[in-house]
């Protein structure tokens, strides 16, 4: 199953010290009930297997901006392709999550979101471009529309907005 | 008086194919450097009709931002619709009756025989055939005609609800499909023996822009661009959703990765789509188009869903971020043809400029879609 392949390859991510060494099975739905009940403290980084038929989609990674270059690499690996790119302003938590969905060519099914949270006053993120070339235009769409800067990125120049647009217009405070 | 230019041999120059021109079938513009009728390099150039859909989700409330979606696509409009209710539908928990499912399943694979058409005529006239352009339409005037029965519309259609369908189908329509099926499949025969035997054709789409497996999934290639290189992907065969495991289809792939590949898949899906509205209509439950409890105000709990359907132009994606209120938080589109179109600038260098815009063709572009 490449679900359970690909959470054991991302795992590795996550390093649990203090954790007993009880199943995985028996702590993801405590972690879910934690995440949906109590939802004013932050998410921890780690990976949560979502019910499919609610949220269409299996693996959820919260991985930290560092980890992100390491843990696409693993994705790609495992041969997924890169759906799209996309981004949340989180403006009462005064932070930016940039959401990564990536599928697979397979009756084997695992759809995988990798989501991480940056400071919203200075959005930065490393490029994945070396990886997929096709986050490319991701990039720059995310960039057009959040003012989120990928680093290494060769050609972040506006691609949807006009090319002189200095706005962004996916800002909650963004006033036209 | 112009005085004509003379390049150095080793010299290029810059093309702009758009965002004005016939090939590019809309606002699209390519910039091309040239070394002589060979392309060096080239930068796609979108967003000139970019309408910032995701906003508009943002302001408006669920229901006034559905129409919005079949804006996207004007040649396939009902498969972005049907994404849009069904992941509105799963968020908010809303049961949707086993009628109004079928219906959606035959409309949409209607609507997506309609696309093929369109793009089957326009494709060929790029390549310099005209009359298969008037054959298309007159075909896919039919299904527009039972379309705007129906629905009320012929291009930009707003037919389903949250929880089922606006209008319920009566017996003329079932006729109409009825006698339009053997129709198709006697003009398919017909474009097979025009078009696809032709060999100025084979010659000029047998070999061209060959896309490899691996760039394709690089780039998150689907529809026939991913099929035609050998990828067995589709949506509603990957990742069952609506009605579409009740059916039995076959995903047609070929192997060849050229233009001509992606042709052949297009025409078989055409063929495969008659076969599912076949045992739609013949399989169709009677019952209510709506469900009883339908909610007047839509407010989706907390939290992140997406879903993926697949439209005419592939797999199509859509990502809802609620907060709980009556507007949603975030609302991504993922439009296929953005993915499909952005693998043009590598895959085209080196080509022949005629041929490269045979590619551009196979590609199946609608540029709103892809500029949103």
């Amino acid at each position: 199953m490449i679900v359970e392949k690909t959470r054991k390859a991302l795992e590795a991510l996550f390093p649990q010290p203090e954790q007993e060494e009880s199943s995985a099975e028996k702590i993801e739905p405590s972690e879910q009930e934690e995440a949906e009940q109590k939802e004013e403290t932050p998410r921890q980084n780690g990976i949560i297997e979502r019910d499919y038929s609610v949220h269409g989609y299996h693996l959820d990674v919260q991985v930290d901006p560092a980890q992100l270059y390491v843990a696409v690499k693993i994705i790609d690996e495992l041969d997924y392709f890169i759906e799209s790119i996309t981004g949340v302003d989180w403006i009462k938590e005064n932070q930016m999550e940039v959401i990564y969905d990536f599928s697979r060519y397979d009756f084997d099914l695992c759809r995988v979101v990798i989501r991480t949270r940056i400071d919203r006053e200075d959005p930065k993120l490393p490029t994945i471009t070396p990886i997929y070339a096709g986050a490319n235009w991701h990039e720059r769409e995310t960039h057009d529309f959040f003012g989120i800067k990928f680093e290494g990125h060769p050609h972040l120049i506006p691609l949807l907005l006009p090319e002189d647009a200095d706005f962004h217009p996916l800002l909650k405070d963004f006033k036209a | 008086m112009s005085v004509p230019i003379r390049l150095q041999p080793d010299e290029t120059f810059i093309l702009n194919v758009g965002p004005q021109h016939p090939a590019t079938h809309g606002v699209l513009r390519v910039k091309m450097e040239m070394d002589g009728e060979y392309i060096v390099s080239a930068e796609t150039v979108i967003g000139y009709i970019h309408r910032m859909h995701e906003k508009m989700g943002e302001i408006k409330t669920y229901p006034q931002f559905y129409m919005n979606l079949s804006r996207m696509d004007y040649l396939g409009a009902l498969g972005y619709s049907h994404g849009h209710v069904l992941l509105i539908e799963k968020a908010a928990g809303i049961e949707v009756p086993e009628r109004a499912e079928y219906i959606r399943a035959i409309t949409v694979e209607l609507n997506r025989i309609a696309s093929h058409l369109f793009w089957f005529g326009a494709f060929v006239m790029d390549l310099g055939g005209f009359s298969p352009l008037m054959y298309a339409l007159q075909d896919r005037e039919y299904i527009l005609d039972m379309l705007e029965r129906i629905t009320g519309s012929r291009l930009t259609y707003s037919y389903y609800r949250f929880g089922g369908l606006y209008n319920d189908i009566d017996d003329q329509f079932i006729e109409s499909v009825k006698k339009f099926i053997p129709r198709m499949r006697k003009s398919l025969k017909k474009y097979h023996k025009l078009v696809t035997g032709n060999i100025i054709f084979r010659k000029r789409l047998e070999g061209n822009a060959i896309l490899s497996k691996e760039t394709c999934r690089k780039y998150g290639a689907s529809s026939a661009v991913a099929r035609g290189s050998g990828i067995n992907y589709d949506v509603r065969r990957n990742e069952p959703y609506s009605v579409y495991p009740e059916f039995n289809f076959d995903i047609p792939v070929y192997h060849e990765c050229d233009s001509m590949a992606r042709y052949k898949v297009r025409m078989d899906e055409i063929e495969q789509s008659l076969r599912i509205i076949e045992q739609g209509i013949a399989k169709l439950p009677d019952g209510p188009i709506m469900p009883k409890k339908a909610p007047k105000i839509i407010k989706p709990p907390k939290g992140d869903y997406y879903q993926a359907v697949e439209t005419a132009r592939g797999n199509f994606g859509i990502r809802l971020v609620s907060d709980g209120t009556k507007n949603p938080y975030r609302l991504k589109l993922r439009s296929p043809t953005y993915s499909n179109m952005h693998l043009f600038d590598e895959t085209c260098t080196g080509l022949l400029i005629m041929d490269a815009l045979a590619f551009m063709g196979s590609l199946d572009l609608v540029i709103p879609e892809i500029d949103r």
